[in-house]
């Protein structure tokens, strides 16, 4: 398989940056010219070798120094990392997942030894190898979760089911868009969803829960989301808000092609064996505006889907003061011209 | 004072209803300020002999003697007079954790005081929607200030000063039963200093 791994930095001098392979792969969340919040579920079985779909969790070229930032962030706050007591069983049932599904992925770069609860786990990229008693928290140097999740990129939400609900009762939360696991922990799906703009009013969570309370074992979903975000920031959290906002002001015409991001989730959802609880992993991709536009055919269609996005979603993803700037730098590259349906780039 | 009346808002944000009493082995009754009246128009449609397996826990406040004499004369079986929810505390997570079948639990009063024992009863395994609110008095909101984390209590404008990071935060209402406080996110992040004139909450 051979990835290379970046060695690269999403704060301070932010020498973040995506090679020619990973722009092609990147998660372009948008079907047709227009957007508007959908369920928009679909199964997560592999599709096209070498896209961001294919492996139940996709380790990319950012892997080593995405880990390296989670772990400043929770240096800097543990408490992005929090599980309420009864969540402890839903943790192993997340550390065996991902241990299984990435030693069958990525055989030359992650393997899982089981020999009943004896379990050997090596991690090459982080330089990880580590023997421990499954279901023996007192062997692993970090609770379940928060052991594998520092291993695995994207942020995790833990979600515990009962009373035909869905708790967020645990999480590995470092790379967030704007909510904080700290004040959301405990709450329904509902509640920890109250702040999102008209999709209520849709009824879009109501068909959203109805979905995930039915996701069965070996049968995982996955959806996408996205936002708007000003350097390649991971630590768009509330806590840092009042450092990092000032940075959505440094964009100016001549550098929105290289600051402004546009950031994509990739979120999926797992129903866990043991716990009968969920996973929600959710992958942050960031791509800059110039790298983007190097395809026609997202260059175009971004254009068009944020000149018409509607304002309470501009506000709501924090970029309504930009989006000026934003839609001069994209419309240079929109002739027009029709664009094929799907989100692939050059199909 | 008639019942709060409150905009239609966000899930997370409590909503409260009116205090009706309910058949119960015992009842515990917690109010601070207003919440005082609550009880006293719950008293006028309770059943002879509600109050004595009644346990009454009052925080007066601001409102200092006003409704103490009229709440004595329920007869409740206990019946406590206390100068804060802090003082309070250990007495109502006593009561909680020794609580037997059949506790029906009524909170009245402020955000402040309804969100904080309602908390401890959660804690204790009470589900929240079991437990009766009435909200009276002022609109003033407990807020956690989600930079620093402290929580200020009383707060009454939007924005508002956190008491212990001293950031402008605006009010949002987006709510925590887990820390019984609304969120506070500074102001002024993308604009440093320039901070909108502080409104009253309504």
């Amino acid at each position: 398989m051979g990835i290379e791994f970046n060695k690269e930095t999403y704060r301070g001098d932010y020498t973040f940056t995506n090679s020619p392979t990973a722009i092609k792969r990147f998660p372009f969340p948008f079907d047709k010219d227009s957007y508007m919040y959908a369920v928009n579920m679909e199964p997560h079985t592999p599709v096209r070798e070498g896209s961001v779909y294919y492996n139940s969790f996709d380790v990319d070229e950012h892997y080593v120094s995405e880990m390296a930032d989670r772990a400043m962030v929770l240096d800097e706050d543990p408490l992005r990392c929090q599980s309420l007591p009864h969540m402890e069983l839903a943790g192993w049932d997340l550390l065996e997942l991902i241990m299984a599904a990435k030693a069958k992925d990525y055989p030359d770069l992650f393997k899982l030894t089981c020999d009943g609860d004896k379990w050997h786990w090596v991690n090459k990229p982080l330089g990880i190898d580590e023997t421990f008693t499954f279901m023996d928290a007192s062997t692993l140097p970090y609770g379940p979760m928060e052991y594998i999740t520092r291993q695995t990129q994207g942020d995790f939400c833990l979600l515990d089911q009962r009373e035909e609900n869905l708790w967020m009762d645990a999480g590995m939360i470092t790379t967030q868009a704007d909510w904080s696991l700290d004040f959301d922990i405990g709450m329904n799906f509902f509640e920890w969803h109250a702040p999102v703009p008209l999709a209520h009013e849709k009824g879009i969570f109501i068909r959203a829960l109805k979905f995930l309370l039915n996701i069965q074992q070996g049968a995982p979903a996955r959806r996408l989301n996205w936002t708007m975000t000003v350097n390649p920031l991971l630590d768009t959290s509330p806590e840092n808000y009042h450092k990092w906002g000032i940075q959505k002001t440094t964009l100016t015409p001549e550098n929105v092609g290289s600051k402004q991001y546009l950031r994509v989730e990739l979120q999926s959802f797992f129903r866990l064996p043991r716990s009968n609880g969920m996973v929600f992993p959710i992958r942050c991709y960031l791509i800059k505006l110039e790298d983007l536009v190097t395809y026609p055919k997202w260059a175009r269609r971004f254009h068009r889907v944020i000149r018409d996005l509607p304002v309470e979603l501009a506000t709501y993803k924090g970029f309504i003061d930009n989006r000026p700037m934003i839609l001069d730098y994209l419309a240079q590259f929109d002739d027009g011209a029709e664009t094929s349906p799907g989100v692939w780039p050059e199909d | 004072m008639p019942k709060t009346k409150f905009e239609p808002s966000i899930i997370s944000r409590p909503v409260y209803g009116e205090l009706k009493p309910k058949n119960g082995k015992s009842h515990l009754l917690i109010a601070d300020v207003e919440g005082a009246q609550a009880i006293l128009d719950l008293a006028k449609k309770a059943p002879t002999g509600f109050f004595n397996q009644a346990h009454i826990i009052y925080i007066p406040r601001h409102t200092g003697e006003t409704y103490l004499a009229k709440l004595q004369k329920l007869n409740a079986k206990q019946h406590y007079v206390g100068p804060s929810f802090g003082a309070a505390q250990q007495r109502i997570q006593r009561v909680l954790s020794d609580a037997h079948n059949g506790l029906q639990i009524y909170l009245a009063g402020s955000e402040g005081l309804i969100g904080q024992a309602m908390r401890e009863a959660i804690g204790l395994g009470f589900p929240h929607q079991a437990i009766q609110t009435e909200h009276r008095g002022s609109k003033a909101r407990r807020m956690q200030c989600v930079h620093c984390k402290g929580v200020t209590e009383d707060v009454s404008t939007d924005p508002f000063e956190c008491s212990h990071c001293g950031l402008s935060l605006f009010v949002r209402d987006h709510y925590s039963r887990r820390l019984a406080a609304f969120q506070g996110v500074c102001v002024d992040a993308e604009d440093p200093g320039n901070v909108p004139d502080k409104m009253e909450i309504t």
